[in-house]
């Protein structure tokens, strides 16, 4: 019986079963940014212990950055309180900070794979739950808390248990203006956001063989989304060329080396599945979400559903989700106003998100809608060099679309960009829930983000296809 | 004064409940992003639950949270996917820190990642299923007053006439009632087999092996 990817992979990993019977795992990546560290930190001071392996340690900074002024200190003092502290800590254990003085910080998701630091066949974890986007890359990548932060700055390693794995497969061809968004919200609206819970997801068949880098982390940055704390794709040639000439990527000399590994932890054509799930592309359309969670999602034709199609046991979270979002049972999504309109993030903030919205403002010659804040944010700061290049931010200007500096923004709104009252965003980032980007009654709608672009333009949710004219 | 050691042993938990209802509650609902700017863990346990207490207030009802027959509760219920969504570790601190503190969570389900948490702070997660869940949080708020008796040693939540039993795996509730729960120490005491394995890792040798 073959293996699967996960299995190689964690196996490679294991330093030693615990008397908990959980495992002890080697981490070969740790990402840090200066939310969840700085009591990890501290905790490992007050024990008294030293980071023990600072070259496999990276840092940067995302969350609390202001996306409208590079200045310091930063207007809000406990912001620049918890980027002074990242400073002090980085410094003395000697990690490597992509430092936004330096003009080199991103999404640390953004910034991980771009830099060539997320390789196929490790272990990555950082103290975000959308590290799982690093599986894009045939690695296992996983979220963790600020407890066991400490526990891998002090060992490099974790306690943890042994998932099961199911493999997604996704068969087909995706209608035109169909993206790996709307592939990633369909799967969390198959199978629930509960449906991963205990699970590594696999994903696999034709659409994802074909997805380029980005869009299979769009994909894998969804996973924690739909309760599965990693997800990933087995690596192939798209992987490789994306790595090749990369800052971290290994070096010429060891490149066919790397890329033996690499196809050697590559599931095995008879690799167990504790199950496999089938989809076909066809069935999906641009999806919208109309509730609290991003399972609560209908395709954009389509209308919020009516309580009856819930099993009795979600009726509750669902009517929940009709009286926080003012949404009727039976009303169309589509043409629901929208106030704001928001495409960046760790799930859809890379080069190629913009240059589609880029190409689809341009072809469509449209405006920002009167009464529409749009922001364009950038990932990382190489993402906004590049489209500053490639002229880009022009486009997005004189379309009345807002150019950022790179940051976490308004997904989670730890930072100046916050959604006021009980306005509705168009939004290309990951979560939905009540208050999560940043008014405690604000509305969220998650989406791709040509569909964003669409909504920014038309003032209200619309078809992108027929918006774009996407055939 | 106790010592060190009984007080890391999670054996028995006892103490009145306080219930939280409703499916897939996000940590972003158990401690809103904004109380996460912040270089400590203190303080956050007055704002668990912030913007759904305010937002039940507006509407004329009370959270769980600010009843005052609730607020020396030591075990929260919940229902299902409890803890889902980011992974900030703010969340269970909060619980931790608000009144008494939260000691014990008993729910249909929990997310993973706060799960981990959890038991990185000490906090033992118990999962029983809808209809135990359902009957218990009934139970507690018919009367606030009830005490809930976790016992780990056998598996049992008792509160009243209520008696359930419970799953947990057997090393991780023996980390619970040793009192082993913080992870660190164990980590660190297999630093030559991690070095080993390191040494194992083609991508930290130059992808030489």
């Amino acid at each position: 019986m073959g293996k699967t990817l996960y299995d190689k992979v964690f196996d490679r990993h294991t330093v030693a079963q615990l008397p908990s019977g959980q495992y002890q795992l080697f981490m070969g990546l740790h990402l840090l940014h200066e939310v969840t560290s700085p009591q990890a930190f501290s905790s490992l001071d007050e024990r008294g212990l030293r980071v023990a392996y600072p070259a496999l340690t990276f840092a940067t900074a995302d969350h609390i950055i202001p996306t409208h002024t590079r200045l310091r200190p930063l207007a809000d003092s406990l912001a620049e309180e918890m980027l002074g502290a990242l400073e002090t800590n980085v410094t003395r254990h000697g990690i490597r900070f992509f430092s936004p003085s330096r003009q080199e910080q991103g999404i640390v998701h953004v910034l991980g794979p771009e830099l060539g630091l997320s390789q196929p066949g490790m272990m990555i974890c950082c103290g975000d739950s959308h590290t799982s986007t690093h599986g894009a890359f045939g690695s296992l990548a996983f979220g963790i808390g600020t407890s066991q932060v400490r526990d891998v700055l002090a060992t490099q390693t974790l306690a943890m248990n042994r998932l099961k794995v199911r493999r997604l497969e996704v068969n087909g061809k995706l209608r035109p203006g169909v993206y790996a968004k709307d592939v990633a919200l369909y799967l969390i609206h198959k199978l629930g956001v509960q449906g991963g819970v205990g699970f590594a997801y696999e994903y696999a068949g034709e659409v994802i063989e074909n997805f380029t880098m980005d869009e299979r982390m769009t994909l894998c940055n969804m996973s924690i989304e739909g309760g599965a704390r990693c997800g990933y794709v087995n690596p192939d040639a798209t992987t490789y060329a994306y790595l090749q000439g990369r800052r971290f990527a290994p070096a010429i000399g060891n490149w066919e080396r790397a890329v033996s590994y690499w196809n050697s932890v590559r599931s095995d054509a008879d690799a167990e599945y504790a199950d496999v799930v089938r989809f076909d592309a066809k069935d999906i359309e641009p999806m919208v979400t109309w509730g609290i969670t991003p399972g609560q999602s209908v395709g954009v034709s389509g209308t919020v559903p009516e309580i009856t199609t819930f099993p009795v046991n979600e009726r509750e979270t669902a009517e929940e989700a009709y009286r926080y979002m003012s949404f009727e049972p039976g009303q169309p999504i589509s043409g629901t106003k929208v106030d704001v309109a928001f495409i960046g993030s760790c799930t859809n903030g890379r080069l190629s998100d913009f240059e589609e919205v880029a190409r689809l403002v341009q072809k469509s010659g449209g405006k920002v809608a009167p009464g529409v804040r749009a922001l364009i944010v950038p990932g990382s700061q190489d993402v906004r060099q590049a489209l500053v290049a490639l002229g880009l931010d022009k486009v997005f200007t004189d379309a009345g679309f807002e150019f950022r500096e790179p940051g976490c923004s308004m997904c989670l709104a730890m930072n100046p960009d916050k959604l006021e009252g009980r306005q509705v965003c168009a939004s290309s980032s990951n979560r939905n829930f009540k208050g999560r980007q940043g008014s405690p009654s604000g509305r969220t709608l998650l989406m791709s983000p040509a569909m964003v672009a669409a909504a920014a333009i038309a003032g209200r949710v619309t078809d992108a296809r027929q918006f774009f004219d996407l055939q | 004064m106790t010592n060190v050691i009984q007080d890391t042993r999670r054996i028995v938990i006892e103490g009145t409940a306080v219930p939280v209802r409703g499916d897939d509650i996000d940590t972003d609902r158990i401690v809103p992003a904004r109380y996460l700017r912040t270089v400590t863990f203190s303080g956050l346990g007055q704002h668990a639950f912030e913007d759904d207490r305010a937002d039940l207030a507006r509407a004329g009802k009370q959270h769980a949270f600010d009843v005052p027959a609730f607020s020396g509760a030591r075990i929260l219920l919940a229902n299902k996917n409890f803890g889902c969504g980011s992974s900030r570790e703010h969340a269970p601190q909060a619980l931790l820190r608000w009144g008494t503190g939260i000691s014990a969570i008993i729910a249909e389900s929990f997310a993973e990642i706060f799960n981990g948490n959890c038991l990185s702070l000490g906090i033992p997660c118990v999962r029983v299923d809808e209809p135990t869940c359902r009957a218990l949080m009934a139970a507690t708020e018919q009367d606030p007053s009830l005490v809930f008796r976790i016992n780990f040693e056998q598996c049992t939540v008792d509160a009243g006439s209520h008696h359930a039993t419970f799953d947990m795996p057997a090393g991780i509730r023996q980390r619970f009632l040793e009192g082993s729960w913080d992870s660190t120490a164990e980590l660190l005491a297999n630093e030559a087999k991690v070095s080993q394995t390191a040494a194992g890792l083609p991508y930290l040798t130059g992808f030489q092996n």
